[in-house]
């Protein structure tokens, strides 16, 4: 009984990392009709870039290093990416821009394994090691810190959307364009800052994950696509659903994995994700969308 | 078609055909995987191209048609058996796949394809006792034409270079006939097309069993040529790459496909020496291709043609 | 007539240098390396040994007079593509081909080499390389089969564990070691609790770790390639797994110390090579990459450095470069490290191109390896 829970304990902590990058696919598409296919290297980059700043040259701490990054992430994936891709190509549709952002994902990960290295590299935990006993459980400080730290962030993100100006006006912009447009809303701010949170929200997630996954220019990939499962389960157009489907994902896979069969591990989230496409597309928490004519 | 592209056609053919009586084994191999990508693509162009539907799942049908051949291959099975065997089960398995996934919505085939790659790279992978697993399936046998063996590079090289060539001409054919023209109807204005008693789920679900035929018939070549195959050649990073291919050498358009494969298998090695950065630049480039020219690399043909008077 | 002495006499000459020049021309070596995929770090390093081995034997006049040319390409560790460039060795007449390290790729590639008669020494450690009936191949570490049983006793005589969990990776490497394991402890009256696979690229291994430590086994044997590793001794000091870890090979390797940083403590296994082996010429050897590379090499760098002078060395012996000879004589050949310090370890080939030499059992202390006993070769080199 107790392993079961602590299956359920870091599947949910792992599930909360692909959360996060859900979370961000998420608020991308519904600011922006942009489906990021590089998300995965979204979170890539930023572990490289904390890689970089702890490193001899600079040699910060981690907190530091971490600041420094999400402000790079900010100027690199929020705003140029924004800028010098999203912007130039959303007016051609949806497919372009997705073709564009896969050319993204390739361009970026051979530039890593070219000009860095091919071979995986280390990043240190900012959790200890060792495990907290919690009432007859025993449970990693790892697991422990990175379910609180991803629900602070969700929660502080839903407060933010919800209790602020700027927050309310970002779900106008992605429910209605023209009729926030029309109210005055500076639009295009807001989609920006949706770029710069989802900038952020991958350099949290890199914090996270890195320590496991190591830092290799090919550890975008599954993240990558876990985030995309865990977005569609729980309905891509509501930011609640991404975490629910990254839990989802994460929970499932761990039991998957302990009590079925290490080998379809991967397959778990993959079945509940064509499950939910047939049987409920818009997602578990999702609002049925209409075709527009 | 013009009569100067008709003979530029016909040279380029010749020339493919001479090419590799000059270049050795490795070489050979090289064009002859050419001709096996490309009929995959030409399977992708189909669906992407004049169907108008994202696939990110090609690479899945490919595998499917190479596994297919691999196991009745070495159970002794003819290769003008197996072939047909494979592009139906591709066929089938198209349109089982695509009827549930095109009755949402646009963008849901192409997630819907993409959990199928991912599915049967899983399958492939884990179910040993049939696939071999991650050990794959070795010494498959190559067929041998009238009694003459295709052992050999260059002759196993002439019988896909013919086979891509007939393919193709299948395709040309099928996009002439009415049910054709009914595509570029769907393409153009899919609600319009609606409108005139065209039943786009249907044309566009053939489309896609079509696309996917092409590739298993591709997957059966590509599993005699290397005489081996993994799971590791149908993943969804295969696939994405064959979408690119489509994209970048002009989808929608009819010889797309050959440069955008040109660009995916052949230009990686002649830039060898450029090793990873190749595939930095392709990445980069694909996106500055998006912005500038996002009808892909043939679509500069008709700039120039709209500069004539 | 003077002109047309001195016309033929230049002729003369000229032919005279082309027909010398065929003969002295650089010798073609080829290197089939992981430096992409699961496998970089492994071929990387192999890459790099071999490097250094050929830059060193060419600073001292080259194999017989001539200078290698050693290229090197990437396999991106998948098989078709280590068969398909093979195949480009074989056509750009390669004397002699290093590589894949990885046993999945050696033995869908070593078909291109053995139908070319050219020899080809891998890194690779699975069992079935060797006993595919091929003449051309040659190993530049153990066969599993000489490894496991050599492990298997040191379990039972010093852990004295009675029973063992399995983890293991799913591809040739990882499955010829399991069985090879499961044999040799079965042999040893040692009970296998548990036998996990784990997948190559593999980066969650929560459940894997779990299962093990449901299985109350008394000691662990994981069995990985590098990467994985580092993630799966990562994992086991996270759910504070303490009963003894064991490994072969690629456990306590150089790099899955860098990667796994704290969680490689207390790790043990027996290694074929290990940079910290008290032999000198390993000392000198490793010396020497740290020089060049600025970071410590692992068993890798050792296979590919060795087995480039183990390709002097029987060059020399044979006198001329031909492939067919140098397989014949590496049979059953034995090269001392007092001849071609080279090769690290004096070794011994048998006719399947396996080898035999000592070999030592290392634990990870502080980030280190340590090397706590030297074990000697199955048959006694003479």
């Amino acid at each position: 009984m107790a392993d079961f829970l602590q299956l359920i304990i870091s599947g949910m902590a792992t599930g909360a990392i692909y959360a996060l990058a859900a979370l961000g696919f998420t608020l991308l598409w519904q600011a922006s009709n942009t489906i990021n296919f590089a998300q995965g290297e979204f979170v890539m980059i930023p572990a490289f870039v904390m890689l970089f700043f702890l490193g001899p040259t600079v040699g910060a701490p981690l907190w530091l290093a971490f600041l420094l990054t999400c402000l790079v992430s900010m100027l690199l994936l929020g705003y140029t990416f924004k800028r010098l891709i999203v912007d130039p190509l959303i007016r051609h549709g949806v497919i372009p821009l997705v073709i564009a952002t896969l050319g993204l994902a390739i361009g970026v990960k051979q530039l890593v394994k070219a000009g860095i290295t091919a071979q995986a590299m280390p990043f240190n935990s900012p959790f200890p090691d060792g495990l907290l006993a919690l009432g007859g459980l025993k449970v990693s400080y790892a697991d422990v810190g990175t379910l609180l730290i991803a629900g602070i962030i969700v929660v502080g993100l839903q407060v933010f959307l919800n209790r602020t100006v700027t927050g309310r006006a970002m779900q106008a912009v992605a429910q209605n364009t023209d009729a926030a447009r029309v109210l005055g809303i500076n639009v295009r701010r807001m989609v920006l800052y949706t770029f710069l949170i989802n900038a952020v929200l991958a350099v949290v997630a890199a914090l996270l994950v890195t320590p496991t996954y190591l830092a290799k220019f090919d550890m975008g990939e599954s993240i990558g696509l876990k985030a995309f499962y865990a977005a569609i389960i729980g309905g891509f157009n509501q930011t609640r659903g991404a975490l629910l489907g990254g839990v989802l994902v994460g929970v499932l896979e761990n039991l998957t994995g302990a009590y079925v069969s290490p080998a379809y591990k991967e397959g778990v989230a993959l079945l509940l994700f064509l499950v939910v496409i047939v049987f409920r597309p818009e997602g578990l928490l999702g609002r049925r969308e209409e075709r527009k004519v | 078609m013009s009569n100067a592209r008709r003979i530029a056609l016909v040279l380029g053919l010749a020339a493919y055909a001479v090419l590799p009586l000059f270049l050795k084994s490795y070489g050979v191999y090289l064009m002859t995987l050419l001709c096996v990508y490309l009929m995959a693509v030409f399977g992708l162009n189909l669906i992407v191209g004049y169907a108008g539907q994202m696939s990110i799942g090609q690479a899945a049908f490919y595998g499917i048609g190479a596994y297919h051949a691999a196991i009745l291959l070495k159970l002794g099975w003819p290769f003008f058996v197996v072939l047909p065997v494979a592009a139906v089960a591709c066929f089938a398995i198209g349109l089982v796949l695509g009827f549930p996934a095109l009755r949402v919505q646009h963008h849901y085939l192409a997630f819907a394809t993409l959990g199928f790659n991912v599915l049967v790279f899983l399958v492939m992978r884990n179910e040993e006792k049939l696939t071999g697993g991650t050990f794959g399936i070795s010494n498959i046998p190559r067929p041998s034409l009238l009694g003459y063996s295709l052992d050999g590079a260059l002759p196993f090289f002439y019988f896909a270079y013919a086979s891509v060539i007939v393919l193709a001409l299948v395709l040309w054919w099928l996009l002439r006939s009415p049910w054709g023209r009914a595509f570029a109807a769907l393409r153009d204005n899919p609600i319009r097309a609606e409108s005139t008693g065209v039943n786009i789920t249907a044309y566009t679900l053939l489309a896609f069993a079509i696309g996917a035929a092409c590739a298993g018939v591709g997957g059966v070549y590509l599993a005699s040529l290397v005489n081996f195959i993994e799971p590791g050649q149908f993943h969804l990073s295969v696939s994405l790459m064959m979408l690119l291919a489509v994209i970048v050498g002009g989808s929608g358009r009819f010889f797309g496909p050959v440069l955008g494969s040109v660009i995916v298998v052949l230009l990686p090695e002649w830039l060898r020496f450029l090793q990873d950065w190749y595939l930095a630049i392709f990445g980069f480039a694909v996106i500055v291709l998006m912005v500038f020219l996002p009808g892909g690399l043939l679509s500069l043909a008709d700039r120039f043609k709209r500069a004539d008077p | 007539m003077k002109r047309l002495f001195r016309n033929s006499a230049a002729a003369l000459a000229l032919a005279a240098c082309s027909v010398a020049s065929a003969q002295q021309g650089p010798v073609p070596i080829v290197g089939l390396v992981e430096l992409s995929g699961t496998g970089a770090t492994a071929g990387t390093n192999f890459d790099n040994g071999v490097k250094l081995a050929v830059k060193e034997i060419n600073a001292a006049g080259g194999i017989l007079g001539r200078k290698i040319d050693y290229q090197s390409w990437d396999t991106q560790t998948a098989p078709q593509t280590a068969k398909a460039l093979a195949q480009k060795a074989v056509d750009q007449g390669a004397y002699v081909v290093m590589g894949p390290v990885f046993s999945g790729s050696i033995i869908v590639s070593m078909a291109e080499t053995r139908r070319a008669e050219i020899p080809n020494f891998t890194g690779g450690e699975a069992a079935n390389i060797t006993q595919q009936g091929n003449p051309y191949i040659f190993r530049t570490s153990f066969t599993q089969s000489t490894a496991m049983p050599k492990l298997a006793r040191y379990i039972k005589d010093s852990v004295k564990a009675k029973s063992v969990a399995m983890m293991w990776v799913n591809n040739d490497f990882g499955k010829g070691g399991r069985d090879s394991m499961i044999k040799a402890l079965e042999a040893e009256g040692i009970k296998v609790a548990a036998d996990v696979s784990t997948d190559p690229g593999q980066v969650d291994f929560s459940s894997a770790v779990l299962k093990v430590k449901q299985s109350n086994a008394d000691a662990a044997f994981v069995y990985l390639n590098e990467e994985e590793s580092a993630r799966a001794l990562r994992e086991l000091k996270k759910q504070g797994y303490d009963k003894p870890l064991i490994g072969e090979t690629t456990l306590t390797g150089q790099k899955v110390i860098e990667l796994a940083g704290d969680a490689a403590n207390g790790a043990v296994a027996h290694v074929g090579l290990t940079v910290d082996a008290p032999q000198p010429a390993i000392k000198a050897f490793d010396e020497k990459f740290q020089k060049e590379y600025h970071y410590k090499s692992d068993h890798n760098g050792m296979k590919g450095y060795s087995g480039m002078y183990v390709v002097k060395a029987i060059t020399e012996k044979v006198g001329k470069f031909d492939g067919k000879a140098f397989a014949k004589a590496l049979h059953g050949a034995t090269i001392r490290v007092k001849d071609y310090p080279g090769v690290l370890l004096d070794v011994h080939f048998d006719d399947n191109g396996d080898l035999d030499r000592e070999s030592f059992l290392v634990k990870v202390e502080n980030g280190k390896q340590v090397v706590t006993a030297t074990l000697p070769p199955v048959n006694p080199i003479k």
